[in-house]
């Protein structure tokens, strides 16, 4: 929204819903939030359909509580189970069709760098595993031998969740589902690998267990892509319907995928690694100053 | 590339003094690029469209659009002018038959999004066996997806329609696509006259914040965007918001017709309005029409032409009062299924008078004597089948 969008005239509070008041006086917006806060401000999605227990909500949550700049990000999602909490998020949303976040995308922050060349605007693709490796491979991958500036995030719960249960791209060999009758055929894309073939001056894999981290890493993706280049996160987000991951093991789902296949990784360009290391080292310095004064 | 002035639309298109040249279809888009003030064009190669985005690079090149590139398909290339027109910029693009198709999803889905864009369409074969003639039979889906579909006859439509496609598109009563749609090679490869205004003017840039959908920009309130989200709660809800909203593209695409008027000067021309019998046609058929009626009038017949020039918002009015009095109304077509003379059909009260064709597709040229055959069996002349 930009900050200056964002603020409420003054005299017009009383008649503002309640709900935008708590947003502009206890939420994120134009502030640093720390997420291990979470739960003692007033966040940017609430509400939203996604099913009880559901890991892919956890770290939208998280993602939202993350943004380096929440004012001033667009978020783009597709058909598919995240985009029921992203549409209901106190942020910007595009929704297109089936597959096609990259494309938008790329159209989107070009868009946007012609109209404000000197405002800092975050664009950042949420979308399954199934949008981003099977129905828009293409998109995504062009989007990255382009070097479009923005974050692409998959939240990985191989399957398609959204349609009741179908194999993915992404989903494990051999496993038994939907339209996989006798197993899945052939193994996971490695999505990491490609994306940092294929140009992503960021790529991070993650099995969200520990907001800090999750948070760390979505920040560093955001500020990559605005200087350098298109930025990549592999989230293992496991869908506790397709799975039968009972809501309070998926806690335990995710530090045991974290064990075997989904252990952080990260990797960046060199350049990227000098920038990110010089920002969080001011952000230190900040931070002991304001606890000294 | 000379320094341009920014004129309002009405300067532009409707007064600025006009210089003839000879040029192709394909040079025609182009020319009208360069007056449009276009921020981004994004292009995905397809014969006979390629030359027009080529031409349309060589703008980026020089400076008259700010950003332009080859994108991976044309499923990516729609969808990102649709991420880049929500972002508040100009764009445009261009495509044929088969590429049509493919980026098809995203396309009809720019109406409901409210997306203002002008999309060239120069039509070719997309059924099997392989052709890379021109054959308009891909018009027919755009008809029944909200887009405002112009159809052009010749180089000058081209040029006039591309140009004032934007004016229209982003009025903010209409801020629907416009597409533009010419017979591929007919008029993207061929020359013809055209009248251009000075190239030192271009039409003002596009204002997003003048727009019944607000542009994704991060630039105006409020914060929770889709708070309660409708479409997201219930199927019932679903069903509800898609109706009215779709009512609501095709009323806005009727709105359109006032601005078709005012930039075009209507959706119809009428050549000889007391004749008996009329040939009815659009795009390169219409020029085959306006021969056919030539030929007739030099031999005394009552023979008129009606080419239409707005596919939507179909000129039905239009249509019905010019042929109140026809006997019969011919429909040449440049496709097999002829959805220009169902459209006709239904427009008038006695749609029995209309003659389904005659048709040619799959890149054949439309003879003049066909139309005459059709027009001699209409007036009950028994004619040799060449020409006097
Ligand atoms: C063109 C098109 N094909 C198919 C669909 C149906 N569809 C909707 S969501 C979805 C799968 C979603 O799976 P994924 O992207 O992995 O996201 P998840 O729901 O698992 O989070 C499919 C196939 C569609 N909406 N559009
Ligand atoms: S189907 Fe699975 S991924 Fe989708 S909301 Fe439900 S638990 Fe989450």
């Amino acid at each position: 929204m930009g900050l200056e969008y964002v603020k409420i005239s003054p005299g017009f509070e009383k008649y503002m819903p309640r709900d935008y008041v708590d947003l502009v006086q206890f939420g994120q917006f134009g502030k640093q939030i720390d997420v291990m806060q979470m739960g003692q401000f007033k966040e940017l999605v609430e509400e939203h359909p996604m099913c009880a227990g559901c890991y892919m909500a956890y770290f939208i949550r998280v993602f939202y509580a993350a943004l380096p700049n929440p004012e001033d990000t667009i978020v783009l999602g597709t058909a598919g189970c995240a985009r029921l909490a992203l549409s209901q998020a106190a942020v910007p949303f595009i929704y297109g069709n089936y597959g096609d976040t990259n494309a938008v995308a790329s159209g989107l922050k070009r868009a946007l760098s012609i109209r404000f060349p000197d405002k800092v605007k975050d664009v950042v693709v949420m979308a399954g595993d199934g949008g981003l490796m099977d129905i828009g491979f293409g998109m995504t991958m062009h989007s990255w031998f382009r070097r479009e500036k923005f974050t692409t995030i998959m939240v990985d719960n191989e399957v398609y969740g959204n349609t009741g249960g179908q194999e993915s791209g992404m989903s494990p060999k051999g496993i038994q589902l939907k339209m996989a009758p006798t197993g899945k055929k052939f193994d996971k894309i490695n999505a990491v690998e490609l994306a940092q073939v294929a140009g992503c001056v960021y790529v991070a894999k993650i099995s969200p267990t520990n907001p800090k981290r999750i948070a760390k890493t979505i920040k560093r993706a955001i500020l990559a892509a605005r200087e350098f280049g298109p930025t990549f996160i592999h989230a293992y987000t496991s869908c506790n319907i397709e799975y039968s991951i009972p809501t309070r093991e998926v806690l335990a789902d995710a530090r045991n995928r974290e064990k075997q296949d989904f252990k952080f990784y990260e990797w960046m360009t060199d350049e990227v690694k000098e920038y990110l290391e010089e920002i969080e080292r001011k952000e230190k310095e900040k931070a002991k100053e304001e606890v000294g004064q | 590339m000379p320094e341009q002035k920014v004129v309002e639309p009405e300067e532009l298109l409707l007064k600025a003094p006009r210089e003839k040249k000879f040029i192709t279809g394909s040079q025609a888009f182009a020319e009208a690029v360069k007056r449009a003030n276009v921020d981004i064009a994004i292009a995905y190669p397809i014969t006979p469209q390629s030359e027009t985005m080529h031409l349309v690079g060589d703008l980026y090149a020089q400076g008259y659009v700010k950003d332009y590139y080859r994108a991976e398909e044309e499923y990516g290339t729609m969808s990102a002018i649709a991420g880049a027109v929500r972002g508040g910029a100009r764009a445009f693009s261009a495509t044929s038959g088969p590429g049509l198709l493919r980026g098809l999803e995203a396309i009809v889905s720019w109406p409901g999004h409210r997306i203002p864009v002008v999309l060239g369409v120069m039509t070719r074969v997309v059924n099997a066996p392989l052709s890379i003639q021109p054959d308009n039979v891909e018009i027919a889906y755009l008809l029944h997806s909200g887009l405002v579909v112009l159809h052009a006859e010749n180089q000058q439509d081209v040029f006039d329609f591309t140009l004032a496609g934007f004016p229209i598109s982003e009025k903010v009563d209409v801020y629907l696509p416009v597409v533009v749609a010419t017979e591929g090679f007919f008029v993207t490869h061929a020359k013809g006259y055209v009248e251009l205004p000075p190239e030192d003017m271009k039409l003002p840039p596009r204002d997003p914040y003048k727009a019944p959908v607000p542009p994704t920009d991060c630039e105006i309130p409020p914060a929770r965007i889709q708070r309660d989200a409708p479409v997201q709660k219930s199927n019932f809800m679903s069903y509800l918001i898609h109706a009215v909203w779709q009512q609501e593209v095709w009323s806005a695409n009727r709105r359109a017709m006032k601005w078709i008027y005012h930039y075009l000067g209507g959706p119809i021309e009428v050549v000889n309005p007391d004749a008996e019998v009329f040939i009815v046609a659009s795009g390169c058929a219409a020029a085959q029409g306006r021969e056919a009626q030539r030929y007739a009038e030099l031999e005394g017949l009552p023979v008129g032409l009606i080419k239409v020039k707005a596919l939507r918002p179909f000129p039905e009015k239009e249509i019905r009062e010019a042929l109140k009095n026809a006997k019969a109304v011919i429909v040449p077509e440049h496709n097999i299924v002829g959805w220009l003379a169902k459209e006709v059909k239904a427009a008038i009260p006695n749609g029995g008078i209309v003659v389904d064709g005659p048709r040619v597709y799959g890149g054949m040229t439309l003879p003049v004597e066909l139309i005459m055959d059709e027009v001699y069996k209409a007036l009950g002349i028994k004619k040799e089948k060449t020409l006097a």
